[in-house]
């Protein structure tokens, strides 16, 4: 599989779905893989959520918390720093990526650091940290197992909870063995992570700085919290005399109270489990016990712009289980990335257009990348609509392209027919002369009672399907017929 | 949604408009005639207006989202008088429930989401209204093959018409009902995107043919015309010897053809 280290949020333009999905879509092992990993989590989380009674209580108490969150963020933002200040930690703002990263490498380089030791984050992807990092002479290690998989492979993640879940044990042996110098090497899970844990050892003793995402951080206390599986969080979290977070703006809870619901809804929607193994919460810093120096970078990039749509905000209700990314029947076939994002699968298909903003054909392209099916509304732990916001961007790339577009996009031949086709719907003797038109019209392409060929781009539909023609006789036809016209 | 003072089975003069649908009406006619069929062999009295076109799915779903907002006011005009509006599409019913609201706030016009709001719930899918509404689960049908059902996904997640069709399906005379393994997994047409996405609309394809195929069934059937155009154009092209018939036609035959 071809390896991509540009995605939506690096500079310059990247592929579309449909053309990233049609490479993926051939690979027979990564539709193997994906299809093996998200149908067993799948199962596993209904069988999760099926013992919880109050379920559809919590789902719409996170949807709820959530969007207070978003409606008071400038308050409960402020809050957050004043508690973290108290609490003897530093906050940061950062607008973009870019401020993010140099506040973040300035902080390494304050203590001299050419190593840093890091929690799996997905806003560290977001930013491309880890490649700033290198360009100013710093090397990140990435010390969860699957992250650490996909850095020694030189890939990206392909899914937000499990990024290496393209890969399976035997490409992961045949990884280590050249990565890490294993000469012998099973593909037994167990020696596999006593691998990986070997490596990290040494890398947990020696950073100077250890550098986190957040799942949560409340607003009254100014707790920090990340959720995880191995422990390789806590060592990052603790080890390391120097701890710096980087957060999007969105992840900040009021209370310390409101655990009570995202910490049933998480760890039961992301990994199924009823609790997840190791669960990290430190409150500025503490003397004598953890990192001594604490920093927090409280990050836009594009979130203020999500907040201010209507419809489209609330994909920043997002926790980041990933529960839809299992669930999903695209992403299942066409792997995480087809998406070009850090974000990918129903949720990346509508966080990435709005962070990185409409009018680029990869992220326009993303919206699109759904049946609407609506299984990923179905399992959402808080609630987000999905379908209904993909549908509404939809509407907006459409929009873009008919407003801002130039000539091409104007005489679009999808632009033009849809403009037509809405006319005829718009006229009912249009429309029944449009009927009759097409049955007579339809006569060469039809070959022993069904169309094998259609031209353009209705071709995609005859790639594999036959087409019905179009009966002798419409309903409404039949009605007058049988019914008389009153 | 009591308006139409009509509580559980027995005959009873209800009157329904049908929304036939575009696709339908073009199409599918066979399904418009037994919808009729069935429900006038139920005491319901159809009417079928013939202003109505179609309802504005395709352009609202592609994003042509302006382009689709005279067709919503149409519909409700077209629409709006009938006590209860009744179509043999999950998908186009959805469409009309789940998002109309969301093109009247779109175009801005209070007054259509007004009427909009005191519209969308009296109109119904045909399975839903049968079982839900008019509380009857045998047609009288008689379809002595083996069957297999996939519920679609407007039907199932939007909707929410839960076992509406199969217990219709199950009261059918003769018919040999196989469960599908997997079957609320979207078959992949999802309208435009089996176009746009064609490699990914035809990978989803071939599990659920896979699938079908598997429960040796002679006829899949389901509640959508739109699903079943794309499954069915599937197992034609691989001349799989396996049909595809809506609900309906199963509902109105007696004769064992459909």
């Amino acid at each position: 599989m071809e390896i991509k280290l540009s995605d939506a949020f690096s500079p310059g333009p990247t592929p579309t779905f449909e053309q990233s999905a049609r490479e993926s879509l051939s690979d027979s092992q990564l539709r193997r893989n994906l299809g093996k990993a998200t149908q067993t989590i799948r199962r596993k989380r209904a069988i999760a959520v099926e013992e919880m009674p109050d379920w559809e209580e919590l789902r719409e108490a996170g949807r709820v918390l959530k969007e207070r969150v978003l409606r008071h963020l400038d308050t409960y933002l402020l809050q957050l720093e004043d508690s973290v200040t108290r609490a003897g930690g530093k906050v940061h703002w950062a607008r973009n990526a870019d401020e993010a990263n140099k506040i973040i490498a300035g902080i390494a380089k304050d203590h001299g650091s050419e190593e840093v030791v890091k929690v799996k984050s997905i806003a560290t992807d977001e930013t491309k940290l880890n490649e700033y990092l290198e360009g100013e002479g710093i090397h990140a290690f990435e010390t969860d197992l699957a992250e650490l998989i996909i850095q020694l492979a030189g890939e990206t993640s392909s899914h937000i909870l499990v990024p290496a879940i393209h890969k399976n044990r035997a490409e992961i042996q045949e990884l280590f063995k050249a990565k890490l110098g294993k000469e012998s090497l099973s593909d037994e899970p167990s020696d596999l992570t006593e691998a990986a844990r070997l490596y990290l050892r040494e890398k947990f003793l020696g950073a100077k700085v250890g550098i986190s995402g957040a799942n949560f951080a409340v607003a009254e206390t100014g707790t920090i919290c990340v959720v995880e599986s191995e422990g390789n969080g806590r060592m990052c979290t603790t080890l390391p005399p120097v701890l710096v977070t980087l957060m999007g703006i969105e992840k900040v809870i009021p209370t310390w109270r409101d655990f009570e619901v995202f910490m049933q809804l998480l760890p039961r929607s992301s990994t199924a489990e009823r609790m997840n193994p190791y669960t990290s919460f430190w409150t500025g810093v503490s003397e004598g016990d953890g990192p001594q120096e604490f920093h927090l970078v409280l990050m836009d990039n594009g979130r203020t712009d999500v907040l201010a749509d209507e419809i489209g905000r609330q994909a920043l209700n997002c926790i980041r289980c990933s529960a839809c990314l299992n669930v999903c029947p695209v992403y299942e076939r066409t792997g995480g990335h087809a998406y070009n994002s850090v974000y990918p699968g129903p949720i990346g298909a509508i966080l990435t257009p709005q962070l990185v903003g409409v009018g680029d054909p990869g992220p326009d392209s993303l919206p699109y990348a759904s049946s609407l099916c609506g299984a990923c509304y179905q399992v959402c732990p808080v609630k987000i609509n999905i379908p209904q916001v993909l549908v509404h961007l939809r509407g907006k790339v459409v929009r873009h392209k008919q407003d801002r577009g130039g000539p091409r996009e104007k005489l679009d031949p999808e632009n033009i027919a849809m403009q037509t086709v809405a006319k005829v719907f718009s006229d009912q003797e249009l429309y029944e002369r449009a009927q009759k038109f097409a049955r007579i019209g339809q006569w060469p392409l039809v070959r022993g009672g069904s169309i094998g060929r259609l031209p353009g781009r209705l071709a995609g539909w005859t790639s594999v399907r036959d087409l019905k023609p179009v009966p002798e006789q419409s309903f409404r036809e039949w009605w007058r017929q049988n019914r008389g016209t009153g | 949604m009591g308006n139409l003072g009509y509580e559980g089975g027995g005959a009873a003069t209800v009157g329904v408009a049908l929304f036939i649908t575009c696709f339908n009406d073009t199409l599918f006619p066979e399904t418009g005639r037994a919808t009729v069929e069935v429900l006038e062999r139920l005491g319901v009295e159809v009417d079928f207006p013939q202003a109505q076109t179609c309802c504005g799915q395709m352009h609202f779903n592609t994003g042509y989202q302006r382009e689709a907002i005279p067709l919503v006011r149409r519909f409700v005009d077209v629409f709006d008088g009938y006590d209860a509006v009744v179509a043999p599409s999950g998908s186009c019913v959805s469409m009309v429930r789940e998002l109309y609201p969301m093109a009247a706030d779109l175009a801005g016009d209070q007054r259509l989401a007004e009427r909009i709001e005191a519209f969308v719930p009296r109109v119904f899918e045909l399975s839903e209204f049968l079982v839900k509404k008019l509380g009857i689960t045998d047609v009288g049908a008689h379809y002595p093959h083996r069957v297999t059902y996939h519920p679609t996904c407007h039907s199932l997640r939007m909707l929410k018409v839960g076992d509406a069709p199969l217990e219709l399906l199950r009261s059918v005379r003769g018919i040999d009902l196989v469960e599908l393994s997997e079957a609320e997994e979207c078959c992949g047409f999802g309208g435009t995107f089996a176009v746009k996405n064609a490699d990914t609309s035809a990978a989803m394809l071939s599990d659920k043919l896979r699938r079908i195929l598997d429960t040796e069934a002679e006829v899949c059937t389901a509640g959508d015309n739109s699903c079943l155009m794309h499954i069915g154009g599937g197992l034609n092209r691989l001349r799989a010897g396996v049909g595809t018939v809506h609900l309906a036609q199963i509902l109105a035959s007696q004769t064992g053809e459909a």
